[in-house]
């Protein structure tokens, strides 16, 4: 199991959730129930508090064990420095208005990407959207320290760039429509391996 | 009765301010203003959630600047005004009445008060005023960017925060000195005993003792369970003051010098180590002091509800101790989309010691259940369905947090509206608050001397609509964050309309909810009663049930 982009991790996890906060919702309205009546209740299931405390700890720490060993993104981010980018975009924010470079952004698919960006004022932040207003990616920029993105993209899409973090209602018109352009992945290769269009 | 009888005199004429103890009038009073500012909050946010439908509804006329100075002062009257005032009441009057002890000083929880009123009050103008917004987080520099905000903006809204963390500092002595004074059932303690109890030492030790077949190291601890939880919490609460205290000095030296004409370079301050330093401190509110309160609240309401003793206290009492060291050094889960943050402090500090706040919080939520299932068949009461809803609420949103704070989840998920809505609402408006209206529900007949709840009906309307309003809001915003919708941006084309729209509506059920409460509430105790509260106290005891008062200065200056 692996999730190529965004979309499949969060509609995983939308499901995940769902099906958590519904259980867990039933699991204290049963015991709101049964806490008034005098008669015993029968239990749905027994579980030690011993194996309640090992769920806990299993779902805490498998849970990132889970994401590291199926979204690619995580292990690319700690060892980037280690990795050596196909293209490096060096972007620059001062004023709210980022300087993007001389030449549209056109990726290829599967590449690994850096974008190197630089606040010369405040904490900004950098986010590539889908048309849809979905979010692809993004990282906090800050203001005297290193902002390094490496990410490899595995669709074809043309993305908007915003500012993800607030910097002053100035920066809500932080926004560069179809910023990068990703060409070149087999999408029927991408859905088959469970990509999404 | 009449209905304006009612209005006028309380419920059945039942409730006498005139009889009221100082301890019973100051609690009140800050309950009263801390529900006022529950209601400001909720304005606010609904304010926010139409300006996410409609930009162009006044006071927001489709103004960003309008609208971010709303979200700045939100949280601040939200958390401070609001939840900080009716945790601190509540504690001022719980810790007297649970230790058998007088409480340090009237005055000074009267000063706890109006500090953090005038303080929150002073805040909430500098941002109508002068549409200050750098947001609850201060970014460095934004905080002291006087291109984008007038430096008297500025200066008013730091020195309201000031005054509110100076309001807490002086909670927080009332609290130690009242817990520390060797009086009453602590006479013959030494300090030594009860700092040991106080950090659940004796809880482990007991533990130990189990293990290792021992007798136990005390069968009576010095300070009860939830005393233990407010002494632990409240460490937490010192240090997060300390903090905003020092980056509220760091953003005032700056406007003042701007304002002097000096052109300080506001680059001199590491913006992402500023980062690290101040949410250190402000996680301890979110991470630390609400569940360590939290956690002793439940095992407070278990205890009362069912008369019994806490479920496996000692390990609660141990675990507590647990909780504050995580809360210490999970703060970098705010940082995992920060690339100038060491990979180390976001794997262990971010991720690792982050997910043990699953197993504190599932441990009290597992300790509170089962005190309750022992005690079966119970009532269900007011207090005892507030509780249901409070665990109903920090089991939806600790999970939603610990998901985020994971760093393939925090890429895709940072600064959106799954983090506001699906954890911090659902926290705040379900978790936190409906254990606090439980704690209200527990203490009004012993606050106001038995009055008379008005309305049975309207309390239960009451709890639906805040059970399902919460969780409802909560649960659009989340999915409006899982489809990219970020937090701190004003969104002026209806992208994202369909959620909105729906967690605008549960929204209006919250605010719905605090109207029918607070009616209910002027009902049972009148007009003339709410008034009342604000007259001075003529019986000056502050402690509760006690035949004979013995104040702790009086006991000092005998020894």
């Amino acid at each position: 199991m692996s999730f190529s982009n965004s979309i499949e991790l969060l509609q995983f996890h939308w499901m995940a959730y769902t099906l958590y906060s519904l259980m867990i919702i039933s699991v204290i309205a049963w015991f709101a129930y049964n806490l008034t009546r005098k008669e015993k209740a029968n239990s749905i299931v027994r579980i030690p508090f011993y194996g309640y405390m090992a769920f806990l700890v299993a779902g805490g720490v498998g849970h990132h064990i889970f994401t590291y060993n199926t979204v690619p993104w995580v292990a690319e981010d700690i060892t980037r420095h280690d990795i050596t980018a196909d293209q490096t975009f060096h972007i620059s924010v001062k004023r709210h208005v980022y300087t993007m470079p001389d030449e549209k952004i056109i990726i290829n698919c599967g590449e690994k990407i850096m974008f190197d960006v630089v606040s010369e004022d405040l904490t900004y932040g950098f986010g590539l959207f889908r048309k849809d207003h979905s979010m692809v990616t993004q990282m906090q920029v800050n203001p005297g320290s290193k902002n390094d993105l490496l990410w490899t993209f595995n669709h074809n899409g043309v993305f908007d760039l915003m500012s993800t973090e607030y910097s002053g209602p100035r920066g809500n018109a932080m926004f560069i429509a179809d910023a990068v352009e990703v060409r070149g992945c087999d999408e029927k290769v991408a859905i088959l391996d469970g990509g999404v269009k | 009765m009449s209905f304006f009888s009612d209005l006028i005199h309380g419920a059945d004429n039942q409730f006498d301010h005139t009889g009221l103890t100082a301890l019973q009038k100051v609690t009140l009073r800050a309950v009263v203003v801390s529900f006022l500012f529950y209601g400001l909050a909720a304005i606010e946010g609904m304010i926010m959630r139409t300006a996410s439908v409609v930009p162009s509804i006044p006071p927001v006329h489709a103004d960003p600047s309008h609208y971010f100075s709303i979200m700045t002062v939100h949280p601040i009257v939200g958390i401070f005004g609001s939840t900080y005032q009716l945790v601190f009441a509540a504690f001022m009057f719980l810790v007297p009445y649970l230790t058998k002890k007088p409480l340090f000083s009237i005055k000074l929880a009267n000063a706890v008060w109006i500090l953090i009123t005038v303080g929150t009050a002073t805040a909430w103008i500098a941002a109508f005023v002068w549409q200050y917004a750098p947001l609850y987080t201060l970014y460095w520099p934004l905080p002291a960017d006087t291109e984008q905000f007038k430096i008297v903006g500025g200066i008013v809204f730091i020195i309201g925060v000031a005054l509110i963390m100076i309001g807490t500092l002086g909670f927080i002595y009332n609290i130690y000195a009242t817990i520390f004074a060797r009086v009453g059932i602590h006479k013959n303690m030494t300090t030594k005993e009860l700092l040991i109890s106080g950090f659940g030492i004796d809880g482990m030790l007991n533990l130990f003792h189990k293990l290792t077949g021992r007798p136990p190291y005390t069968k009576e601890p010095a300070l009860s369970l939830p005393v233990v939880a407010i002494f632990r919490g409240t460490v937490d609460t010192f240090l997060d003051a300390l903090v905003i205290l020092s980056a509220g000095i760091l953003v005032l030296v700056f406007l003042v010098a701007d304002a002097s004409g000096l052109n300080w370079d506001v680059a001199s301050v590491d913006a992402l180590l500023y980062k690290n330093w101040f949410w250190w401190g402000l996680d301890l509110v979110a991470d630390g002091l609400v569940l360590i309160y939290v956690a002793g609240s439940w095992y407070l309401l278990a205890t009362i509800i069912t008369g019994q003793k806490l479920f496996m206290e000692n390990v609660a009492r141990a675990a507590l101790m647990l909780e504050l060291l995580v809360s210490w050094m999970v703060w970098s889960h705010h940082l995992l989309a920060d690339q100038g943050q060491p990979e180390m402090m976001k794997l262990v500090s971010g991720e690792m010691v982050t997910a043990f706040e699953l197993l504190t919080q599932g441990l009290a939520l597992f300790i509170t259940l089962m005190t309750l299932w022992k005690a079966r068949p119970l009532k269900m009461t007011n207090e005892l369905k507030y509780l249901l809803g409070g665990l109903v609420g920090f089991g939806l949103a600790v999970p939603a947090g610990i998901i985020q704070a994971d760093m393939a989840m925090n890429r895709v998920l940072h600064n959106t509206q799954w983090i506001i809505g699906a954890h911090v609402h659902i926290a705040i408006l379900v978790g936190l608050t409906m254990t606090l209206y439980s704690v209200v529900y527990v203490l009004f007949p012993i606050i106001t001397n038995n009055a008379k709840l008005w309305s049975q009906k309207l309390a239960d309307t009451h709890f639906w609509l805040q059970l399902v309003g919460g969780i409802g809001m909560g649960a659009f915003m989340g999915m409006a964050g899982l489809d990219g919708m970020l937090r701190r941006h004003m969104y002026l084309e209806g992208e994202y309309n369909t959620y909105m729209i729906l967690a605008g509506i549960c929204g209006a059920m919250l605010l719905l909810a605090w109207v029918i409460f607070l009616f209910n509430i002027i009902m049972s105790v009148g007009l003339k009663g709410l008034i009342g509260i604000f007259m001075p106290a003529s019986n000056d005891v502050a402690s509760h049930g006690l035949a004979v008062e013995e104040e702790p200065e009086a006991v000092a200056v005998k020894a």
